[in-house]
């Protein structure tokens, strides 16, 4: 038998190995990514894979060569952050608008928007390039900030009504009752109330435009190409190169890799804001 | 000056009527209580007067002005929320500003009246503090603090005491009753408690159902109920009540036969009663006597008695199976099961005709 106090070991040894062993596996991938892109080409092919080798960056220097990276990044930067922020003019005042003045649509409005988001994106592929071309808005960087907008705008309306529902009502009629205009009562008291919200809508936001490949290889080629595209680029037909594409995997996703392990803990507290409450 | 006209003033939501046409006066430096059961539309009716809902219909009129479609910032008035409704982001002294200062009101004159406001409440040391610092009687003193900043023409408070613990509430109960002097203000205060209602009031409006079932001074609501709600609703523990009806009517009063089995004379105003209708005859718990007197022997089997100390509340029970409680000394226990002989003071005795509406008056009352 074991004592109370063994028992409750084992169990965190247990919880504790079982978390290493998923953290390990979901992380495995890109380890490995990171460690072919410093291989050469002939090591990155080698059978068994290898662990040990020279480093070398090679293919780093052939992307930057090649492509010009920081172009694309650039790219990325300037849509994912454009579309984020063209998001967040719309959401925050439609959520607003749900959660402190509901009406008998309200919940039938937010689901037949998230809705939308079930629709496969082939399916409006050849009215939207149509739409583009007509436009002139082919392989501009407006054309992605307004498709990114568009698509991500149920998710942030949604996780923002959620933040402000969650916000006494009180707390803005008393604002109300202090003589604040809308605008105010808004600036002044909803939105440093749930920064933490809006924080975390904003960052993932960034995450899904800056990882959206459909519409910006659809969508764009030589001039606003985003490093999705610049990705794809590189699995081309004349055969694969391991080692470079993984370079510039490894590349594409670093910015956001790093962007997210800084603000990771304003990401878990905005994610679980409603549950912790 | 603060003088509050409230004229038929109705509130629908979705289809429903919540406030069944309300007139009200309230006078300045008045202490107004609403009270009512939970639901009756207590906070809806105070909202109306802040701005907060639209009026369906009616007016509302403070000092002569209409300020029915006014925006609640215009109106002059200031409301304490039962969650205190502090803004979390700013700390004690910014919460109090916040309004001069949307009103760009001067910065030296702001910190004056934070200043002041904080010296009434005590809330100096506490000025730096971010509301979740606060216990939840320092929050509350926050809330009326912001509300005296602005030195409103009438103060609104919803329920302010009912989120904090029982001691705090007598306490705090004391403070706003003070400060109500202090600042010579017009207050209208909405509270579901009527110990709240009776202890603080100049004037309670018994609401009921999105009516007023009764406006009038503590005590007049006390003595003279208008209707059964009322008398049942103020008055702990609470008014018993025995069916009967009227035997004969007579210069003097008239008689009473209860079916609890006994018959019983009221010295009480004539009008509107017949005999042979049915009536509900209404006895607060310090009327009841344990007596031989042969006015009326009501014979009663106790209940559970509940000791105070200074008084025992013994309830009873009559053989009709109606309920009583009897006000008894202390250092009197009842036997649970004891056989009681009751006499009913039938000076303070109620009578209610079958819609629940009081027959007269009690003839000594009318004199005082
Ligand atoms: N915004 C609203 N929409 C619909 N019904 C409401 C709304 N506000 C209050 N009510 C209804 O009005 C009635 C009275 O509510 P309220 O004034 O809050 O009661 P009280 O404060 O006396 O407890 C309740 O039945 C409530 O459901
Ligand atoms: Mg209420």
């Amino acid at each position: 038998m074991l004592t109370l106090k063994q028992s409750r070991r084992l169990n965190t040894l247990l919880v504790g190995g079982v978390s290493w062993i998923v953290a390990l596996l979901l992380f495995f991938p890109i380890f490995w990514m990171v460690l072919t892109s410093f291989k050469t080409e002939i090591d990155a092919f080698a059978t068994p894979p290898q662990l040990f080798f020279t480093p070398t960056l090679e293919n780093y220097l052939h992307i930057q060569d090649r492509s010009g990276y920081f172009r694309f990044a650039w790219n990325s930067v300037v849509i994912s952050f454009g579309a984020t922020a063209l998001g967040m003019l719309f959401a925050i005042p439609a959520a607003y608008s749900m959660a402190f003045f509901e009406t008998k649509r309200t919940k039938g409005t937010l689901l037949w928007m998230l809705s939308t988001k079930m629709l496969p994106p082939v399916g409006v592929l050849v009215p939207i390039y149509l739409l583009a071309k007509q436009f002139g808005l082919l392989d501009t960087r407006t054309v992605l900030v307004i498709i990114y907008t568009l698509i991500n705008l149920p998710i942030m309306v949604w996780m923002i009504y959620t933040y402000f529902r969650d916000i006494p009502r009180d707390i803005l009629e008393a604002a109300r009752m202090d003589g604040a205009t809308t605008l105010q009562e808004m600036v002044k008291v909803l939105l440093p109330i749930s920064k933490g919200g809006l924080a975390s809508t904003m960052l993932l936001s960034l995450i899904l435009c800056w990882n959206e490949a459909f519409w910006s290889l659809n969508l764009t080629s030589a001039n606003a190409a985003p490093l999705t595209a610049l990705i794809a680029s590189y699995s081309s037909p004349e055969g694969l190169f391991w080692a470079k594409l993984s370079a510039v995997s490894t590349l594409a996703c670093a910015p956001i890799l790093i962007f997210g392990w800084i603000s990771q803990k304003q990401l878990v507290r905005g994610l679980s804001f409603g549950a912790v409450k | 000056m603060a003088d509050l006209k409230i004229r038929n003033l109705k509130k629908v939501f979705d289809d429903v009527e919540i406030i069944k046409g309300i007139d009200l006066d309230v006078r300045d430096r008045e202490f107004v209580v609403f009270v009512g059961p939970s639901g009756c539309g207590k906070s809806t009716l105070l909202r109306l007067i802040a701005g907060l809902e639209e009026v369906s219909s009616g007016q509302i009129e403070l000092d002569g002005r209409d300020i029915t479609d006014v925006s609640p910032a215009k109106r002059d008035l200031a409301m304490v929320f039962q969650t205190y409704a502090l803004y979390p982001h700013m700390s004690v002294r910014r919460n109090m500003s916040f309004a001069l200062e949307l009103a760009k009101a001067d910065k030296n004159e702001v910190a004056r009246k934070v200043s002041e406001a904080a010296r009434i409440l005590e809330l100096e040391p506490l000025l730096d503090r971010k509301p979740r610092q606060l216990s939840g009687g320092q929050r509350q003193r926050v809330a009326i603090g912001r509300a005296i900043v602005r030195n409103p023409k009438v103060f609104l408070f919803d329920e302010p005491l009912s989120n904090l613990d029982a001691a705090l509430r007598v306490q705090m109960r004391l403070e706003l009753a003070r400060l109500h002097k202090e600042l010579n203000a017009t207050m209208i205060y909405v509270t579901h408690d009527q110990v709240e209602a009776m202890t603080l009031a100049d004037k309670v409006v018994v609401l009921n159902g999105g009516r007023i079932e009764q406006v009038g001074s503590p005590m007049e609501l006390y003595h003279s109920p208008a209707n059964l709600f009322v008398a049942g609703f103020l008055g702990t523990p609470k008014m018993g009540f025995l069916r009967g009806r009227i035997a004969s009517v007579g210069a003097q009063g008239c008689e009473v036969e209860l079916d609890a089995g006994c018959r019983l004379s009221l010295p009480l105003q004539a009008a509107g009663l017949t005999s042979g209708s049915d009536v509900t005859l209404g006895i607060r718990p310090e009327h009841l006597h344990r007596s031989s007197d042969e006015r009326c022997h009501l014979k009663v089997k106790t209940d559970v008695g509940e000791r105070l100390g200074s008084d025992t509340y013994c309830h009873v029970r009559t053989r009709s199976g109606e309920s009583l409680t009897m006000r008894v000394r202390g250092d009197f226990t009842p036997r649970y099961g004891q056989e009681l002989d009751l006499t009913l003071e039938s000076d303070h005795c109620h009578l209610f005709d079958s819609q629940g509406q009081a027959i007269g008056q009690p003839l000594q009352q009318q004199v005082a």
